[in-house]
């Protein structure tokens, strides 16, 4: 069983129009990268020069903002879902 | 007529038509509604806005495009209340309370939505739809309720019931998510992708909806005779209503419609709650998303959008961000009350016992004006304060008991 990457309707175009896109992976950084080399493209959408997160991108596993696990390194186990959600959003 | 000209990005600066968009293509950054001032400029003037209505509406000219005309149920306009009794309780020479408690849903988010959900119907929307703490929720429900349109509307479950009965009441659909706040706008963040013909006003509408908050600062100018007050004080929740002030009081002067400096603006947060607060005092140009427990819901996010852009504002003019306890909040909310007549949901509590914390710190001039903003209504809090909030006595219906309760003392006590 694979991880599933989740995307917002911004970034589809660059998988084909799909919202999910199913992977091999075992942590986020390597989420990210395996949907890199399925769809070129997408890793600069999603993380900074540095390769951090870019500051108007939420990444969530498991429904968990992974800026309360370990960021990229927090580990995803097969089934479940590593959702990418702008940051932009919410609030008074 | 708007003189709303297209979208820009707040970081990257890519520029973008007034169209249904709310981030940067590029860098997912936030985007802005933008004018052409210059055009603006000798069009726009104190005579034009003054004919206009008692309503954020008399601003149409710096406020986004509404097609057919404005969705309004007569956001804004609200009283600018000059509180001296507070201010000699809090030592300070002049203080007035923007009070937005009175608009028609009883919070400051009707001038929002207002914005919002009249962009939403320009760009051919068909349902309303928010994340909310509750007083956005209220608003949008009620707002749709008027032209007609469904609303879904999405809240913590755990929210105040008056807020959720508020929310409910306009027959719209309310969904109630087991989580915070913060778990709400992460779910919604995602069902905008999936439900595209939906007008999230603070997601996919964010842009438009943000220009709202605008009109505060356009008031309160208005309101102290296009003079600006030298300090505001403004409660943060995602920011954005702070962000907003400060780009109102500068159209404004781009315009050539104000006299004084831009306002030195202050920022007030819950302890329970103080994401921006904590980034400020730590010297961080980015705020650390926390997990909220304070009673002030209307400004428990814990990840707030425009943070780092309030860090910016805050700094910009020397200003500061106050932290509260939720004993000072509700304290305050008896005190403000208690002074001036007016009820304030939490949020108020959080502004006042903020103000009061950044007088005493020093970080506010005590001999300079101040505009506190009030930003919503406390019959929306009712379960933080009738606890506290209760009968003085219970008697039998008799002259004699009414007479051995109401001694000349407790009479004096109550009235002063």
């Amino acid at each position: 069983m694979s991880v599933i990457v989740r995307l917002p309707s911004q970034l589809r175009v660059l998988v084909g129009g799909e919202a999910e896109v199913a992977v091999e992976a075992h942590d986020v950084r390597s989420a990210i990268q395996a949907v890199e080399e399925l769809h070129p493209g997408l890793a600069a959408r999603v993380l900074d020069d540095e390769g951090k997160i870019r500051r108007f991108v939420n990444v969530f596993v498991a429904d968990e903002d992974v800026r309360f696990l370990q960021g990229l390194d927090t580990v995803v186990v097969a089934g479940q879902t590593v959702s990418l959600v702008p940051a932009v959003a919410g609030g008074c | 007529m708007s003189f709303a000209i297209g979208l820009q990005c707040r970081e990257c600066k890519a520029t973008y038509p007034s169209e249904a968009l709310f981030v940067c293509e590029i860098c997912f950054g936030p985007l802005e509604v933008q004018y052409d001032l210059a055009a603006a400029k000798g069009v726009v003037t104190h005579e034009s806005i003054a004919a206009g209505p008692n309503s954020i509406w008399r601003y149409h000219d710096l406020l986004p495009d509404t097609g057919v005309g404005p969705v309004d149920l007569g956001a804004g306009w609200t009283p600018l209340r000059r509180a001296d009794r507070l201010a000699a309780v809090l030592g300070v020479r002049e203080l007035y309370l923007k009070d937005d408690t009175v608009n028609p849903t009883g919070s400051f988010k009707d001038r929002v939505v207002s914005v919002a959900l009249s962009s939403a119907r320009r760009l051919g929307f068909t349902t309303a739809a928010c994340a909310s703490t509750g007083n956005l929720a209220t608003s949008v429900a009620a707002h749709a309720a008027a032209i007609g349109w469904p609303s879904v509307t999405i809240i913590p479950a755990d929210l105040e019931s008056s807020k959720i009965a508020m929310a409910a009441i306009f027959g719209g659909t309310v969904i109630a998510v087991e989580g915070t706040y913060d778990d709400v706008n992460r779910l919604c963040a995602e069902l905008v992708s999936e439900h595209p013909d939906w007008a999230f006003a603070n997601i996919n509408l964010r842009a438009y909806y943000a220009e709202g908050s605008k009109t505060l600062a356009f008031e309160i100018a208005e309101q102290l005779g296009w003079r600006t007050p030298a300090q505001v004080i403004v409660p943060l929740a995602s920011g954005s209503q702070l962000t907003k002030i400060a780009k109102g009081f500068r159209e404004l002067d781009e315009l050539g419609l104000t006299t004084g400096a831009a306002p030195i603006l202050f920022g007030a947060q819950a302890a329970g709650c103080s994401p921006i607060a904590q980034a400020f005092a730590a010297g961080d140009d980015t705020v650390t998303p926390v997990r909220p427990n304070t009673i002030a819901r209307s400004l428990a996010i814990g990840n707030p959008a425009d943070g780092p852009y309030v860090l910016d504002e805050l700094r910009a003019r020397g200003g500061d961000c106050g932290s509260v306890s939720d004993e000072e909040i509700l304290e305050c909310i008896g005190l403000l009350a208690r002074t001036e007549g007016v009820f304030a949901e939490t949020a108020g509590g959080v502004t006042i016992a903020s103000l009061r914390q950044l007088v005493n710190r020093g970080s506010i001039d005590r001999d300079q004006p101040i505009v506190a903003i009030i930003s919503g209504h406390g019959l929306k809090t009712l379960d933080a304060v009738v606890d506290t909030a209760t009968v003085t006595h219970t008697i039998t219906p008799s002259l004699a008991a009414a007479q051995s309760v109401l001694s000349p003392h407790l009479v004096m006590e109550t009235s002063s």
